[in-house]
């Protein structure tokens, strides 16, 4: 399955556009989806573990499955306030 | 009342807003662009957000703080884009029937935003270079 991931802040800056399209197999989880991105762009590599993974507007662990047609974002640690 | 703006966020009506004749106590928390970080000099902060979910996580951290304090009335506004030094970037207002409970709430508030909803800041430093602040992450 084909996911579209939404990519903010510093991960947006190294991988140069603001979503990426993944091929990942069915049954796969977060952790797979954040490997595929390291191969995909080599340049969010150095972001890997500290990236944060949203399904929706929750939080994901490494072990959430991915849904297809769900609304995927991936980010580094927020610093708003 | 939770929202976020790309204009100056008005404190004062936010802080009428949550204003009762059923509160003793309200406070007011507002964040500000800072000049000086650990000895580097900042000369503005742009701030970027996933909007849905951080309106969705302010939604939820306003539930969570109503159901531990005995909350009357809470707000938050989260200003985004390019913000000058001195610029306000994020209001808390909270009422309750005293002030103990009001000072709590807020300070709740206040850092658990900072901790789980997705707003990023970015530094533009005085030598012309800019970075993304990612607690956590080495630059």
């Amino acid at each position: 399955m084909n996911v579209d991931v939404h990519l903010f802040a510093r991960a947006r800056e190294l991988a140069g556009k603001p979503h990426v399209t993944v091929e990942l197999p069915a049954g796969s989880s977060v952790a797979d989806l954040k490997q595929a991105l390291g191969e995909q762009s080599p340049n969010l590599r150095p972001l890997l573990s500290q990236l944060l993974v949203a399904i929706g507007t929750d939080y994901a662990t490494d072990e959430t499955p991915i849904i297809m047609g769900a609304e995927i974002a991936c980010f580094p640690p927020v610093s708003g306030g | 009342m939770v929202e976020l703006t790309h204009k100056p966020i008005d404190y004062a009506q936010l802080t009428e807003r949550v204003r009762s004749n059923q509160a003793g106590a309200v406070v007011l928390f507002l964040g500000t662009v800072r000049e000086m970080t650990n000895g580097l000099q900042t000369v503005a902060l742009d701030y970027d957000a996933y909007p849905e979910m951080a309106i969705a996580k302010m939604q939820e951290l306003r539930t969570e703080t109503c159901e531990r304090w005995p909350v009357i009335e809470a707000g938050i506004i989260h200003r985004l884009g390019h913000l000058e030094l001195g610029d306000i970037s994020v209001a808390v207002a909270v009422s309750c029937p005293h002030r103990v409970d009001a000072f709590e709430a807020g300070r709740f508030l206040i850092d658990r935003l900072k901790e789980v909803v997705p707003i990023w800041k970015q530094e533009n430093w005085a030598d012309g270079t800019t970075e993304w602040v990612h607690p956590g992450v080495n630059s």
